[in-house]
């Protein structure tokens, strides 16, 4: 066999090592699904204006996220089990790093939501019930549950998809403390 | 306890093919045919195993028991029956499930209808299958157990997607998978053959009824996933080059140059190391297809189950497989003997064009859909190809396929064509052609070239095949009788490419003709006020609500008149699901022959107006149509039994027949 032969035969074996290499390094970056970054990066949060949970958690439109300091705004429902999976981990955000977060209640009811809270506890300041799911188109949001990361002007700097799990813990406080810093 | 039975039969199955590979393995080193001689009823107990615990899968879906996890995150005790039971596969564990259910039946197949073939060439084949059966079920077993327990088991389950709650999806992965999976037999046959050093006219004619059936399951797989979009999305298109699509398209198009270049290898022994890289290759890229969908590399409106550890699982499968299929290619591909030479003008010469082309297709599919994902992984950028590029790369290559086509059936095995004469007997296909085309520059609104370009391959295709048939059947010498007894005694593969080539050029036709004279108009309308549509005129006559098992739905009645005779009503909804919380829209759709009527029921602007999408797409169908023409033939084919004594005969007899002209070795 010359070796022009050789190298054409090898060939196909030489692709799939390429295209291997390639989806290892895309899988190994934390697989981080490729969505395309939201187009709401580095721009305002969307108009928006939602009616609130209860007394204690008023509604949440987007001026509440121009007060000036650094928010998180948590796109839940109470039907979706990683929303509940990643409360904990809200809960520590809130309560030991002090972070303030809302949340968008996606097409949810109150009494359902009454019963997650009351079995896994209630780390949001402000809820708006988004009952017709607009606000969460205006967000762009693929599905719940969804985390932005909005500067205290309003301008949305970072999107998390999926529930956020503790290993994401370290990286978001990050991006919150660069946020406080602009 | 079902789900337990279901749980064990799987690690038994893993087990039988564990036995599968390892026996015959050691029976091929002491030459020991007793050994070997276990791959068959191993081959048969995996498919029993197999069966049992699907079985058990679709019985725990049925009765709803949440305490299978699968079952809790993706049925409910309100869903319809059906997709109760089509839920099964709806989900990753399931679908994967399935996967292996039809790998069994594969190697059951081989096993069972495989006695012709070569004793040691099929257990071979059948080693292979089991080998690749392993990783399939420890995929399972390990990452990703369709039989695991949730404790405590919730009340109430999670729902199905409802987009998947649809009869067009809820058989499209079955009939999907017979396709992706049927190729591995192929794969196997490839592998066997370098094994064995038995590349030869033999094998390809062995292997040809399994490519058909393969090549005959996943159109219609893709034929079926295309016409789900089409209805259930509502958009009002039916092909996206979305990243899922192509990944069940790249292997249909290297099972199409397969299907060819067997024929040029079974016929005429030339061909042999492209045959086997196709043969490897098609079913390679099914198994990318599935890591695609499954690893969250891409994503698209269809990928579900998103779990990259999952995705490295696939990649080492897929690494081990297809690497070392194409290192044993490498290494073995120089002692396979080159085969016999042809003139280029020759059929075979028109079949290497076409595997020429194809190729090229498979080419820029495959770049269009992995650069971006590259790109990505490499530097960091992120981009979109979209339909633009596959529209600029994708079109242009087909136009010589289809014409290609036309040609090919015309031109002798082995010696160069005389020209004159094939031009003589095209002549009138391309006059109707030329004719088509002009007819609709004058008459048609649309006068784009791409239009008048796909109308007259379509009927130059289908001119050329039934001037084909008036050439077997000798049409003119003799009465009716004679020529009707030739007809009936042509070969059924011939029958079987008459068929699908006919079936490709309607399914040209239809994609130009609807996209060229679509009429499409986006406005808000209230009840009574009519719209008009290209020839029809849409009334909304009513708007009530109405309740679905486990759904509520807006649904609007449009009245579609032609010069005031109603014509048909449609009724689209907008739907409205509980559980999870979803709205999709159900197009309102009535095919008829000359097209379809297509009404999308949108949002009330509060003042008593309706958001509408009314469509006519004229001949939208018969792209569904052609796929089924398609289908048809490779089944037709399949079922040929004459080609055994075709290919039995030595080559030069066969030649010699050929002259004459006696045997119709145009066959195919």
């Amino acid at each position: 066999m010359s070796l022009g032969r050789k190298l054409l035969v090898g060939l196909p074996v030489l692709v799939l090592l390429a295209l291997v290499a390639v989806f290892f390094l895309r899988l190994d970056r934390g697989g981080q699904p490729m969505i395309p970054p939201s187009a709401l990066i580095g721009k305002p949060a969307p108009q928006f204006d939602l009616a609130g949970y209860d007394a204690e958690h008023p509604g949440l439109s987007d001026a509440d996220l121009r007060q000036g300091g650094v928010t998180l705004v948590n796109v839940f429902a109470s039907w979706c089990a990683p929303c509940i999976a990643e409360l904990p981990q809200l809960k520590a955000l809130a309560e030991q790093h002090g972070v303030t977060i809302h949340a968008i209640a996606w097409k949810d009811k109150p009494e359902a939501m009454a019963q997650v809270f009351a079995e896994y506890g209630n780390p949001f300041r402000r809820i708006g019930l988004d009952n017709n799911g607009r606000a969460a188109i205006a967000w762009g949001i693929s599905g719940v549950p969804e985390t932005f990361v909005v500067r205290g002007d309003g301008t949305v700097v970072y999107r998390h998809l999926g529930d956020i799990r503790p290993e994401h813990i370290p990286a978001l406080l990050e991006t919150i403390k660069k946020a406080q810093q602009q | 306890m079902v789900a337990e039975i279901g749980h064990f039969s799987l690690w038994l199955a893993l087990a039988v093919a564990v036995c599968q590979v390892l026996l015959p393995g050691v029976g091929f080193h002491k030459d020991d045919e007793r050994l070997r001689a276990v791959a068959v009823p191993a081959a048969q107990a995996q498919l029993l195993l197999a069966l049992i615990s699907f079985g058990a899968l679709t019985w725990v879906f049925w009765v709803s028991d949440f305490s299978v996890r699968v079952v809790a995150e993706n049925s409910h005790t309100l869903k319809p029956a059906l997709y109760k039971i089509t839920g099964v596969w709806a989900n990753h564990e399931g679908s994967m499930l399935l996967w292996v259910t039809i790998l069994a039946l594969a190697g059951w197949a081989v096993a069972t209808f495989g006695r012709s073939l070569n004793e040691r060439l099929r257990t071979r084949v059948l080693s292979v299958q089991a080998l690749i059966g392993i990783g399939f079920y420890v995929f399972l077993l390990v990452a990703s157990n369709p039989f695991e327990r949730l404790l405590p088991a919730p009340g109430e389950g999670n729902g199905l997607n409802p987009l998947l709650q649809d009869p067009g999806l809820a058989f499209h992965p079955p009939m999907l998978y017979l396709g992706y999976v049927g190729l591995s037999v192929t794969f196997s046959f490839a592998v066997a053959a370098l094994l064995e050093n038995q590349v030869n006219p033999e094998w390809a004619r062995r292997m040809r009824p399994w490519v058909l059936a393969a090549w005959a399951a996943l159109t219609g797989g893709l034929a079926l996933g295309s016409w789900w979009a089409y209805y259930e999305l509502g958009w009002g298109g039916w092909w996206f080059w979305d990243p899922v699509e192509n990944a069940a398209l790249m292997p249909w198009l290297a099972a199409t140059a397969l299907l060819h270049s067997t024929l040029v290898l079974e016929k005429r022994d030339a061909l042999r190391n492209w045959t086997v890289l196709l043969a490897v290759l098609a079913f390679s890229l099914s198994m990318l297809g599935t890591f695609i969908v499954r690893s969250g590399l891409l994503t698209s409106v269809h990928s579900f189950a998103v779990d990259p550890e999952r995705g490295i699982f696939i990649l080492v499968l897929l690494a081990l497989y297809i690497g070392g299929a194409l290192t044993l290619y490498a290494w073995r591909a120089g002692t396979v003997e080159a085969g016999a030479t042809f003139a280029a003008t020759s059929r075979e010469g028109s079949l290497v064009i076409n595997n020429l082309l194809l190729a090229a297709i498979l080419g820029t599919v495959f770049l269009g859909t992995l650069y971006p994902m590259a790109l990505e992984a490499v530097a960091g950028e992120k981009i979109s190809v979209g339909a633009p590029y596959f529209n600029a790369t994708f079109r242009p290559l087909m136009v010589p396929v289809a014409a290609l086509m036309a040609v090919g059936p015309f031109l002798p095995w082995r010696k160069a064509a005389g020209g004159r004469r094939v031009a003589r007997r095209l002549a009138l296909p391309a006059l109707l052609a030329l004719l088509s085309a002009l007819t609709v520059y004058a008459f048609a609104d649309t006068r784009g070239a791409w239009a008048l370009l796909g109308v007259g391959l379509a009927v130059w295709l289908a001119a050329s095949i039934f001037a084909d048939i008036a050439r077997q059947v000798r049409l003119g010498h003799g009465g009716p009788r004679l020529v009707w007894g030739r007809l009936i005694r042509q070969p059924r593969a011939m029958f079987g490419m008459w068929l699908a080539h006919l079936g490709v050029a309607v399914s040209i036709f239809g994609a130009t003709a609807s996209g060229a004279w679509e009429s499409e108009v986006m406005t808000t309308v209230e009840p009574g006020q009519p719209v008009s549509v290209g020839p029809y005129t849409f009334t909304l006559d009513s708007i009530m609500p109405v309740a679905g098992p486990n759904y509520t739905a807006i649904e609007g009645r449009f009245d579609v008149r032609k010069d005031d005779n109603l014509v048909v009503s449609v009724r689209p909804q907008s739907r409205t699901y509980t559980e999870p919380p979803m709205e999709t829209t159900e197009a309102g759709i009535a095919p008829l022959w000359a097209g379809d009527i297509y009404a999308v029921l949108g949002k009330p602007d509060g003042q008593g107006r309706w958001q509408v999408r009314l469509h006519w797409k004229p001949f939208m169908p018969w792209v569904w149509y052609g796929a089924a023409l398609m289908m048809l033939g490779g089944a037709v084919s399949m079922l040929d039994r004459r080609r055994s004594r075709v290919a039995l005969m030595q080559p030069h007899q066969l030649a010699a027949e050929a002259a004459e002209q006696k045997l119709p070795l145009a066959a195919e």
